[in-house]
């Protein structure tokens, strides 16, 4: 059995977990960080960079959140400025350029929310992300690996495959706070968490991630080994893809449509 | 984060958006105080300038009444109109929250789509509604919109949309959330096809609506004292426990920021959208 949905929230927003960066050297060899996005400046909630995936070239992008106190406040508790979403599009673009796959690793409460980030367009970055990633033209693979805190999670993960660790969490809203909005009352997270349904479970059964990960081993050598396999196996197959930009569109054309019903009459 | 707003308690500017203006005599006109320059306006009159107090406060608008503001007579013709949700997560008081909104606005869902004319130039137009969850995007918003690109893509034509919501919808979870890449897909492909998407924000223009197709136009205009933003700046306040700036996720605070092309007065914004679609119109 697995956990409740709440106890999975409070557990993801651990700092024990593996964070971002933990997946990129235990999964990658040879790492090199690119940093900035040329417009405002760097980013540390967003990594990313090239790296080799077996001996293939990779782009990766991870949310990186820190384990220690100080480190989570120098990374802005993995909460993405615009200018790390702006930072992420430039590395896409960047793979779209020399046809390697992207690689995102998802683990945000939420795009970081403030002042400055309203100034330079938090909405604005995020809707460019999901418009550019639509169409680019390399395999994407994302990985929610613990929070995936609404539209700041989305914007990395418009993906040809999204994955879920067993007991992440995909959410339109924090359970929190949903239940201070819809019942004035945040103590019934835990009732907002159920009816949320944003278990790896839920979202799989909704069709919006393809595969649930084990958390066997978290965080250890084999726990690794296996998912660098399934990423190996994954984008072998879709390299061999010639039309993946419009199963894209479809996968997510597709969501939503079958909750709605009345005739969708054309002229 | 998602910031869903809720449906305000009717009142008479709302009741007047169903027909023509309510004019009743006998007891005095009825009387709308402007939130900005705290006067009393007979309703009659704010009808007649199309919601827009004299000190230039634009009121909230009614989707039909802002089509029937800006196309040209009897061009408006609906689509999708049928398109709705049920509950497809079971969300607790989802169903009776819908039914009643449903009731009180007279419309089916927070959007309304259809083709158009706006001074001669044809065009596909949708306009969220305010009084529907405060135009909550779900999958019904989702699918109408997407739908709405898909068939001016079709049929080669700009689309010009006017956006107002708080956000996701949070009753339908993460099915909203993925609204906001399924209609920025759409955006994506009809903007690749070289054809003109003209956005125009009004107040309010928050969350997962303005970090998806809101902001996705070639061309962005807002209404004149709007609040448009991701985050809530009420949550921003109690997060930062700092004082907001004056203001702030106004209108004019994204043009200095450079976010948006131009304010556009409700007076004047017909004849700026049929120019604009004139000036984009190839092959003449």
């Amino acid at each position: 059995m697995g956990k409740m949905p709440y106890d999975r929230v409070k557990l993801v927003r651990q700092s024990g977990r593996p964070t971002g960066l933990d997946y990129i050297t235990n999964l990658f060899r040879g790492f090199i960080e690119f940093h900035g996005d040329r417009r405002f400046g760097d980013d540390p909630a967003i990594v990313g960079g090239v790296a080799w995936l077996g001996e293939s070239p990779v782009t990766v992008i991870a949310i990186e959140k820190g384990h220690t106190a100080k480190e989570r406040t120098c990374r802005g508790f993995g909460a993405p400025n615009p200018e790390g979403y702006r930072k992420a599009l430039r590395l896409m673009k960047q793979a779209e350029k020399f046809g390697r796959p992207v690689i995102c690793f998802v683990d945000t409460s939420g795009a970081c929310c403030g002042v400055g980030a309203e100034e330079r367009g938090q909405g604005q970055a995020i809707a460019e992300n999901l418009l550019e990633l639509s169409t680019l033209c390399v395999p994407v693979i994302s990985i929610l690996v613990g929070e995936g805190g609404s539209g700041g999670a989305l914007a990395l993960a418009v993906a040809d495959r999204v994955w879920m660790l067993q007991n992440a969490v995909y959410s339109v809203i924090s359970p929190e706070g949903c239940a201070s909005i819809l019942w004035k009352d945040s103590s019934k997270a835990a009732e907002a968490a159920a009816s949320l349904r944003l278990t790896a479970e839920d979202a799989k059964s909704l069709g919006i991630v393809e595969r649930i990960l084990s958390e066997k081993e978290l965080g250890k050598k084999e726990f690794y080994h296996r998912i660098r396999a399934l990423l190996e196996e994954e984008l072998e197959s879709l390299a061999q893809d010639s039309d993946l930009v419009s199963k894209r569109y479809e996968r997510f054309r597709r969501i939503g449509s079958s909750a709605v019903c009345g005739a969708k009459e054309s002229l | 984060m998602a910031f869903i707003h809720f449906l305000k308690p009717k009142n008479q500017l709302e009741e007047g958006g169903r027909t023509a203006a309510p004019v009743q005599q006998d007891q005095g006109e009825p009387e709308k105080t402007c939130p900005n320059c705290r006067r009393d306006i007979p309703l009659s009159r704010l009808w007649a300038n199309d919601l827009v107090c004299s000190c230039g406060y634009h009121f909230r608008m009614k989707a039909r009444q802002r089509v029937r503001m800006i196309t040209d007579k009897e061009s408006f013709r609906e689509l999708f109109a049928g398109v709705r949700a049920e509950n497809p997560l079971g969300f607790p008081g989802y169903r009776d929250k819908v039914e009643t909104v449903r009731a009180a606005s007279g419309e089916e869902e927070a959007v309304v789509c259809g083709e158009a004319r706006i001074g001669g130039q044809d065009c596909c137009l949708f306009v969220m509604e305010p009084y529907f969850m405060m135009g909550s995007m779900g999958s019904a918003v989702g699918e109408k919109i997407t739908s709405l690109f898909e068939h001016a893509l079709a049929r080669r034509l700009p689309v010009v949309g006017f956006t107002v919501s708080g956000g996701a919808r949070m009753q339908e979870g993460l099915l909203s959330l993925m609204q906001m890449a399924k209609t920025s897909a759409a955006v994506k492909r009809h903007s690749d096809a070289g054809l003109l998407y003209l956005a125009v924000l009004t107040d309010p223009t928050t969350g997962g609506v303005t970090a998806s197709f809101a902001m996705e136009g070639d061309i962005l205009l807002a209404e004149p004292g709007a609040t448009v933003g991701f985050a809530g700046a009420r949550v921003i306040e109690q997060t930062t426990r700092k004082a907001l700036p004056a203001g702030f996720q106004k209108a004019e605070f994204l043009l200095e920021h450079g976010f948006v092309d131009a304010i556009a007065s409700r007076s004047g914004q017909r004849k700026l959208l049929a120019e604009l679609l004139k000036l984009h119109k190839r092959g003449g």
